[in-house]
């Protein structure tokens, strides 16, 4: 018992001189005194106890939640909040995905969406003073066919009237910008265009989820890992609380930032969605010298490719043929990959696929996400994520935390209201998401 | 990998079949509203445990099947012929409960 309150206390006055001394700034100054000094980093985050009510509850640690609390107190000053996952910090789709970030997408409301999180990307590093590794090394979607070049064009005329760098570009300068692709007319899936958007790129997922971590942490915002929600508390139409494996929790609003299993959680709270989660799956190559800047994405041949900073080719396809929460790879599923990456790049052919994994992807009819209001008074969802969930964090965060803090959605996300499937104005984004990450 | 038991040609590799959706009863058009009607065609359980869907076998006897299927685990503990008949019928109702707009996630040429 004396331990128990002394490791309390211990914990306390920690916390106490973390929040007097404010977060450790991490900067090449600080780098080298450490160094020099043999001094350790203080610990980015920390254990706090349930507390038994909070302003606001995010069930979910993956981008999405912790955008939505880092925002809520950075912008709108709300720090009694807690972000509560059954895992740890990133175990779902936002440490599994393949970490391609571009706006090139095809409805205005679409474009102008991932438009505002490319943006809140670029600043991402300076704003949770944390290296996320944004690297804008440009993205291609190649065409193979007629029709696929003709939706080519259509997307890059309406990026191009919402401001987006974004073109369509011939074979001899889709050689010039990926060496190794084979661009010749005798392939069999011969490369007629690509769209080319110099701002898409990559960026260290676990990074930016650490970072918005670390970040909503020091701002007094309360993360709870391996706290699972067993119920939801509804009283006439009114979210009141959650359940949870550790205990209670009172608030007035409860945010579902779940993605993959967002039906699981909003079965909880009688919320039905239109949600059908599917795994999908991605491998990474054995490191080689870096030889491919750009991200390649071939829509026809199901399958994205960007090179990391380590070396390793990493790869993506489209999502599993039948719904499941199982996340295991399969051979069938290597095979394929293999096969339709050589389509495109016959050299790498001895290059050995050093692993494999699979996420949840929680896809809607329409490929549009589902933000904002639900039924239930209080109760908010962020998901239908799908295969193009982690390029929008930051902005999701935003604007579902303007939204729990003022009680208005924001214009930004009307248009992906849950009400739209009632209502029947779906927001068609297929030609732009479907497999082109 | 699963394998599915066919009721009419043994278990096969799902790469044989095509995933219809969640087994779902279409409600009465005569009687029903638009919402409703939309609920029907968006909605789904999309549990995280025992589910009961159809399954089509595409490069076997080309008949709808009724599969009970684990969705954490992939275990499929039932499989039958789908269709008010039993003996592997269309069902009008099963075959509508796909995604009206557009049908399989795994997309075609056109991203």
């Amino acid at each position: 018992m004396n331990e128990s309150l002394l490791s309390t206390v211990g914990r306390r006055a920690r916390a106490l001189r973390s929040m007097r001394r404010g977060p450790a700034r991490y900067s090449a100054f600080d780098l080298v005194r450490r160094g020099a000094l043999h001094q350790d980093w203080p610990r980015s985050f920390t254990q706090h106890d349930l507390k038994t009510s909070y302003d606001a509850v995010v069930i979910g640690a993956g981008v999405h939640g912790l955008a939505t609390a880092y925002y809520l107190a950075a912008n709108h000053g709300m720090t009694n909040v807690a972000v509560l996952d059954k895992a740890y910090i990133g175990a779902g789709g936002s440490g599994r995905n393949t970490a391609i970030v571009r706006s090139n997408y095809l409805t205005p409301e679409g474009v102008r969406f991932y438009d505002r999180s490319v943006k809140l990307y670029e600043n991402l590093a300076v704003d949770l003073n944390f290296n996320v590794m944004f690297s804008q090394r440009g993205h291609l979607t190649l065409a193979h066919n007629d029709s696929s070049l003709r939706t080519m064009r259509w997307r890059a005329e309406v990026n191009k009237l919402q401001g987006i760098d974004s073109e369509v570009i011939g074979p001899e300068h889709i050689s010039r910008l990926v060496p190794y692709l084979d661009v010749s007319p005798e392939a069999r899936y011969p490369v007629l265009g690509a769209l080319y958007h110099p701002p898409g790129g990559t960026i260290r997922h676990d990074a930016v989820n650490w970072g918005y971590a670390r970040a909503a942490e020091h701002l007094g915002v309360h993360i709870h890992q391996y706290t699972e929600v067993t119920a939801v508390h509804i009283e006439s139409d009114r979210v009141t609380g959650v359940s949870t494996n550790r205990g209670d929790i009172s608030a007035p609003v409860v945010v579902n930032c779940t993605a993959g299993w967002a039906s699981t959680v909003c079965d909880l709270a009688g919320v039905r969605l239109p949600l059908i989660t599917h795994p999908l799956q991605a491998a990474v190559t054995e490191p080689v010298k870096v030889f491919l800047k750009a991200v390649v994405v071939s829509g026809s041949l199901h399958v994205y490719v960007s090179q990391t900073d380590r070396g390793e080719l990493v790869f993506g396809a489209s999502v599993d043929p039948y719904p499941s929460y199982s996340m295991r790879g399969s051979l069938e599923f290597t095979e394929e990959l293999a096969g339709h990456v050589l389509e495109l790049m016959p050299s790498i052919a001895k290059l050995r696929v050093l692993r494999q994994w699979a996420g949840l992807c929680d896809m809607t009819p329409d490929y549009s996400p589902i933000m904002g209001v639900t039924p239930v008074d209080g109760f908010l969802v962020d998901v239908g994520w799908g295969t193009y969930g982690y390029k929008a964090g930051p902005v999701a965060g935003e604007a579902m935390a303007e939204l729990v803090a003022t009680g208005k959605t924001p214009e930004i996300i009307s248009a992906f209201d849950l009400a739209r499937f009632a209502e029947g104005r779906l927001v068609g984004e297929k030609g732009a998401a479907a497999v082109g990450h | 990998m699963i394998r599915i038991p066919c009721p009419h040609c043994s278990a096969r590799n799902s790469a044989e079949f095509r995933h219809v959706g969640e087994s779902a009863t279409r409600p009465d058009p005569s009687t029903v509203t638009p919402e409703q009607w939309r609920a029907y065609l968006y909605e789904r359980s999309n549990p995280a445990g025992w589910t009961t869907e159809t399954w089509f076998h595409t490069v076997g006897c080309r008949r709808y099947i009724t599969v009970e299927r684990h969705t954490v685990t992939n275990e499929i503990r039932a499989a039958r012929p789908a269709g008010r008949d039993g003996r592997g019928g269309r069902e009008p109702a099963e075959v509508l409960s796909t995604r009206a707009d557009s049908g399989s996630p795994d997309a075609g040429g056109q991203a």
